[in-house]
């Protein structure tokens, strides 16, 4: 089997998010971590290495940067890791990026495609979805279980306070949820090797049956009006020795006065 | 000279720091009070592959360096001195003398399930007349037919009742020198946990690292097979020697996260602490011990690694696994004094990690060699 697992290098909420004057993040200049449901997909993927046997690709789309969470991936127990990286590819929407993945993806064989669910950059968990449609496989979406049962997978969906059992033929695509599994630590000894790995690195012109015109910033139909690091909040107004009494009225008038009540 | 890490040892580093704030910190308070030992986190460590980072992988383990495994060492002992010891003494005092004295089948047949954390080794030197002087040796060992027959006991041993395999140190000879003075010659063995005639004695209550299973060993007609000699009959001394000259470099580690973790906290500490109207950190007082701190942590981490990376390259590395241990461990124990001190009362209160950390710390000037043996080692090596 043939496993090939997407993932996308996040800002770390941990350190602090920048922006480009364009609005888009700035990628380059923040701690950044592997997405942490695309993390779980990587976990899902490895446990079916572990029992049945298969070859895990990690792909990814980003900066040179993202090498590493492709040498993380490797680390943790992946077989190959490939990156796609070029100018033109940046600013990509999520139309941009699935349509730019999909094409990576017609490069390789593979029996099962797992995307994260959503990343916690963008939150649109739209990515995963629109790649199966470009490759015209089936897509079970929001994965809280998966196995595999001969040639198809049975997939536990979550749905809201229930989950429904969708059973699909490969190849298909499934997204994952970061509660689908624990993720494993990568080893020391597997750090080492994931170094020694050649990761394959594709540009633009590595990508065949793909559009100019749904590649990079000019091939997003999403624009970004505008964009803000959290405003920070004034020192507010302390008001003490009031009685229980006068403090409720207080405050409900504060609130009455900046019409929130 | 670079002083920079690789890239490897920068994501090792990385591995080791996030299991250590993810599995680790959140059980060390509990660990200290309960004085439980932390099996769970042991099993996630052999999960993650830590119990044999340096083994070479075709024995079960990592196959990385001695810097790698030092790493480990010194994240986990910044948040907990217990898992730090745990790794060290099984990994520097099990591990490397059958790794590096084991025949073959041994290897196969205890160092291959030791590295892959499916079982827990340890090392009895000590007995409670022969710490720093070996020759002080009681526990006796004799050859009858194909067994080995001991008899005697350890104490202060790490990992005590929860290891499977023992690297157990006994007299097999006692020989006259020219001068007619006896000499007790010493043998190494490998002892099974479950073998009849092994016992454990007392469980130590101890100042500091609560968690570790600390334990007398008894051995009472305890029968080994004839193979499990480890190295050579009556080389037992010099592999205890040179076992522990890696030991050292364990427990240097191990001191090293401590001073870096009690240095971290107190940072925090001094920054929120607000006295006189105005952070402690604002006052000249903590800024300077802060920065006295820092270069101390800063100055043992550099013998740390350069005794690690000796490890790696030489075949004698005693003297610098001695000044690593010495200055770290003193570092550990003036810098947990000071993060005490410069949290005021809440310093020896337990709710505050730097509390456990002081007790914790005493104990890397004392183990494998206390701080006056480093001196000897090293003064040795100067006035030979």
């Amino acid at each position: 089997m043939k496993i090939v697992v997407c993932i996308k290098q996040v800002p770390d909420t941990a350190g602090e998010v920048k922006f480009k004057p364009d609005g888009s993040l700035d990628r380059a200049a923040m701690l950044t971590i592997m997405n942490h449901d695309d993390k779980a997909g990587l976990e899902a993927a490895l446990r079916l290495k572990d029992q049945y046997g298969a070859e895990v690709t990690v792909l990814t789309m980003g900066l040179p940067k993202a090498e590493d969470v492709l040498r993380e991936a490797l680390a943790m127990g992946a077989d190959n890791a490939i990156l796609v990286t070029d100018r033109v590819l940046g600013g990509a929407d999520t139309w941009a990026t699935s349509s730019t993945i999909a094409a990576a993806l017609r490069n390789l064989d593979y029996d099962l495609i797992i995307t994260g669910r959503q990343a916690i950059d963008g939150d649109t968990a739209q990515v995963g979805p629109q790649i199966s449609e470009h490759l015209g496989i089936p897509v079970i979406s929001y994965a809280q279980n998966l196995k595999v049962e001969g040639d198809s997978v049975i997939v536990e969906r979550q749905f809201e306070d229930r989950y429904h059992v969708l059973k699909a033929k490969m190849p298909c695509l499934v997204t994952a949820l970061s509660e689908l599994n624990e993720a494993r630590y990568m080893t020391p000894g597997g750090i080492f090797d994931a170094f020694k790995k050649e990761i394959t690195v594709w540009g633009r012109a590595d990508l065949k049956d793909l559009d100019d015109a749904n590649i990079g910033l000019a091939g997003s139909p999403t624009k970004i009006a505008k964009a803000s690091d959290k405003v920070r909040k004034g020192a507010g107004t302390k008001v003490s020795d009031l009685g229980a009494a006068e403090a409720a009225d207080y405050i409900v008038n504060t609130l009455a006065e900046k019409f929130v009540i | 000279m670079d002083f920079s890490l690789s890239k490897e040892h920068e994501m090792a580093r990385k591995l080791f720091r996030d299991f250590a704030e993810t599995e680790v910190k959140p059980l060390a308070q509990e660990t200290d009070e309960t004085e439980v030992f932390p099996q769970e986190t042991v099993d996630k460590m052999a999960k993650a592959g830590f119990l044999g980072i340096s083994v070479p992988k075709e024995y079960g383990g990592q196959g990385c360096d001695p810097l790698t495994y030092v790493m480990c060492v010194e994240e986990l002992a910044k948040v907990c001195a217990t898992t730090a010891v745990i790794v060290s003494a099984h990994s520097s005092l099990c591990c490397d003398p059958i790794l590096f004295y084991g025949t073959e089948e041994q290897k196969q047949k205890y160092l291959v399930p030791l590295a892959k954390g499916e079982k827990l080794g340890a090392f009895g030197l000590t007995e409670p007349g022969a710490g720093t002087d070996a020759q002080g040796q009681q526990t006796k060992a004799v050859l009858d037919g194909d067994e080995w027959v001991l008899n005697g006991s350890k104490c202060f041993i790490t990992n005590g009742k929860v290891a499977d395999v023992y690297i157990i140190f006994a007299v097999t000879d006692v020989v006259e020198d020219k001068k007619g003075r006896k000499k007790k010659i010493i043998s190494a063995f490998i002892v099974e946990k479950g073998t009849p005639g092994f016992s454990f004695g007392t469980k130590e209550k101890k100042m500091g690292i609560r968690g570790s299973s600390t334990y007398e060993l008894i051995f009472t007609d305890c029968r080994i097979p004839k193979d499990n000699l480890l190295g050579n009959l009556g080389d037992g001394f010099k592999m205890a020697m040179h076992t522990l000259d890696g030991g050292r470099i364990g427990i240097a580690a191990q001191a090293l996260g401590i001073a870096e973790g009690a240095l971290d906290r107190t940072i925090a500490y001094t920054k929120e602490r607000v006295q006189f109207g105005r952070s402690i950190a604002a006052q000249q007082n903590t800024q300077f011990q802060l920065a006295n701190m820092a270069t101390q942590a800063q100055a043992a981490q550099m013998l740390v690694y350069r005794a690690a990376m000796a490890k790696a390259t030489q075949k004698v590395y005693s003297v610098e696994a001695a000044m690593a241990k010495l200055y770290a461990a003193e570092a550990a124990m003036d810098i947990t004094t000071k993060a005490v001190q410069l949290h005021g009362g809440y310093g020896y209160i337990r709710e505050y990690e730097v509390e456990r950390m002081m007790r914790d710390a005493k104990i890397t000037e004392i183990y494998e060699g206390t701080s006056e043996v480093q001196r000897m080692v090293i003064s040795g090596s100067l006035l030979k």
